[in-house]
């Protein structure tokens, strides 16, 4: 019922075709007994609002399609949040030339990795992630590089966890390209907060010497604190 | 020959064995009634069939010869940092010798993950010369060529694991592990580029990421132009990234060159650690 319930909601926010909505409403309730028709049915509803212009919802998708979604809204979430920390730098006058200009580089990176997952995905990308960044005060540099902090190492970990769901070899290689970076970024940041914790025993763990991986569900979890475009991963290998 | 036994040993390293040798769970837990009515003579095969669903094209084999690969050159940085925080008057007090103490200990601790997970297949250690046939004499008595080689080595690293991914393709287990240290690697080049940045003549420009130059070597040092080969690429999957919109104008060279880390052939990792192989 649960899933029902999501499709309501969805079906419901879709104003502009508000009769068909409630066509659709009554389709799931006659066949919500019948439980694989309720499920198809469902899945047939969710299809439609993801192809519509309904912005409630991004759908990841299926397969590397679903993965690479995956990464692609992680750095739309990345960029933005670098975007606004490079255009806030005036804010805090404790940031030193040196940091300003490696952080200006971290943007870059993130915005390249955004862009190139855009022009992978064609025309199978998820559309612009509308992110929520309220909990983030910018004009605080201890606030920017903890926040910060945090979404590279969540990076790093979702690269890590994804990595064997990828069945294209030259994806995983490209994922494997993108994720030494982020972990560059992470000491980089964690370096900043405090020396020498760029490997801290919170990440790599002190008896295996292993980095931290995470499931893309432990990983949305996080991030979609961040995030108020309501994410559908619900299609993703596992 | 006791399968379950085998079956809850796997499942110790891989929670999700079950699940990868049958998407239906059903079917492996009514291995009583499989074993039952398959000749006992025939299991071993059966068994094997179950692996070779289980874990996909990765055969025991290749796997072993990239858990290998790594572990030879993990031995080789766990040894070269073992060997540096323990030389007398080398590695000044400080945050420097905290870093490189941690940077050993992850190294000794990847070493002892790779030969637990690889047991009686394990290779044994080789006998180095971290002069590297003379190419950097000082390496244990002057601290910035230490940390320039130790540099080399991280870069080196994230290089090879890298390229070694799709050997792993869709190994759960094995390929997680992988990454897992690749990005530990990652970090400690991070880190040791902000060490050679802050401590080694003339290099105070570099970056925790490798910059664009001409040849791919940021580092300065020509001895490890082979490490860096191929980093000045800003090409990905056949697209430009100095193509895309950057913040102002296009994506920089520099930037397109820095996002992205490069691998390394298992041939050119093997030639460069070679060096310092006797």
């Amino acid at each position: 019922m649960e899933n029902l319930t999501k499709a309501e909601e969805i079906v419901s926010h879709d104003n502009s075709d508000f009769l068909t909505a409630n066509v659709q409403r009554r389709s799931f309730i006659k066949y919500a007994g019948a439980a694989t028709a309720a499920v198809a049915l469902i899945a047939a509803g969710c299809k439609k609002s993801h192809d519509g212009n309904n912005g409630a919802e991004a759908y990841l998708g299926r397969g590397d399609t679903g993965i690479l979604n995956y990464a692609y809204a992680l750095e739309q979430l990345e960029a933005a949040f670098y975007t606004q920390a490079v255009a806030s730098f005036g804010g805090d006058s404790s940031w030193t030339v040196a940091e300003k200009a490696l952080i200006t580089d971290i943007r870059d990176h993130e915005i390249a990795h955004r862009e190139f997952f855009k022009t992978a995905l064609g025309t199978n990308a998820i559309g612009s992630l509308e992110v929520n960044f309220d909990s983030i005060n910018f004009n605080s540099k201890a606030n920017v590089l903890a926040t910060a902090k945090a979404f590279e190492d969540l990076g790093v970990s979702a690269y890590n966890g994804a990595g064997y769901l990828i069945e294209n070899g030259d994806y995983l290689t490209l994922a494997g390209k993108i994720v030494s970076v982020e972990a560059r970024h992470a000491a980089y940041i964690r370096d900043l907060i405090s020396n020498g914790s760029f490997a801290g025993a919170d990440v790599v763990n002190p008896t295996t010497g292993l980095d931290t991986s995470r499931s893309p569900q432990e990983v949305l979890g996080i991030a979609g604190a961040y995030i108020k475009t309501k994410i559908n991963a619900n299609d993703l290998p596992s | 020959m006791n399968l379950f036994n085998i079956i809850d040993e796997i499942e110790n390293v891989d929670p999700e064995f079950q699940d990868r040798i049958s998407p239906r769970r059903a079917a492996i837990k009514n291995i009583t009634s499989f074993g039952s009515k398959v000749a006992v003579a025939a299991l071993p095969f059966a068994f094997s069939t179950l692996f070779k669903k289980a874990y996909g094209q990765t055969s025991g084999t290749a796997v072993n010869d990239v858990l290998n690969f790594a572990l030879t050159l993990e031995y080789l940085e766990a040894e070269y940092y073992a060997t540096g925080v323990s030389t007398a008057g080398l590695i000044p007090a400080g945050a420097g010798a905290t870093a490189l103490a941690q940077i050993a200990k992850d190294e000794a601790n990847h070493v002892a993950f790779l030969k637990s997970v690889l047991g009686s297949a394990a290779v044994s250690k080789p006998t180095f010369d971290f002069t590297a046939k003379n190419t950097f004499p000082d390496v244990f008595s002057n601290y910035q060529t230490f940390l320039k080689v130790a540099l080399a080595f991280e870069d080196t690293g994230v290089r090879a694991y890298k390229g070694q991914a799709g050997n792993l393709k869709g190994n759960k287990v094995v390929l997680t592990a992988a990454l897992n240290i690749h990005s530990v690697e990652a970090r400690h080049a991070s880190h040791l580029r902000q060490m050679v940045a802050a401590n080694v003549s003339g290099a105070s420009a570099l970056k925790p990421w490798i910059a664009y130059t001409a040849n791919g070597n940021d580092t300065g040092i020509a001895a490890v132009n082979p490490v860096y080969a191929g980093e000045q690429n800003t090409t990905q999957a056949n697209v430009n990234v100095t193509g895309f919109m950057g913040a102002s104008g296009n994506i920089s060279q520099s930037a397109a060159a820095e996002a992205f880390d490069e691998p390394l052939t298992k041939d050119a990792v093997l030639a460069i650690a070679g060096l310092f192989i006797v």
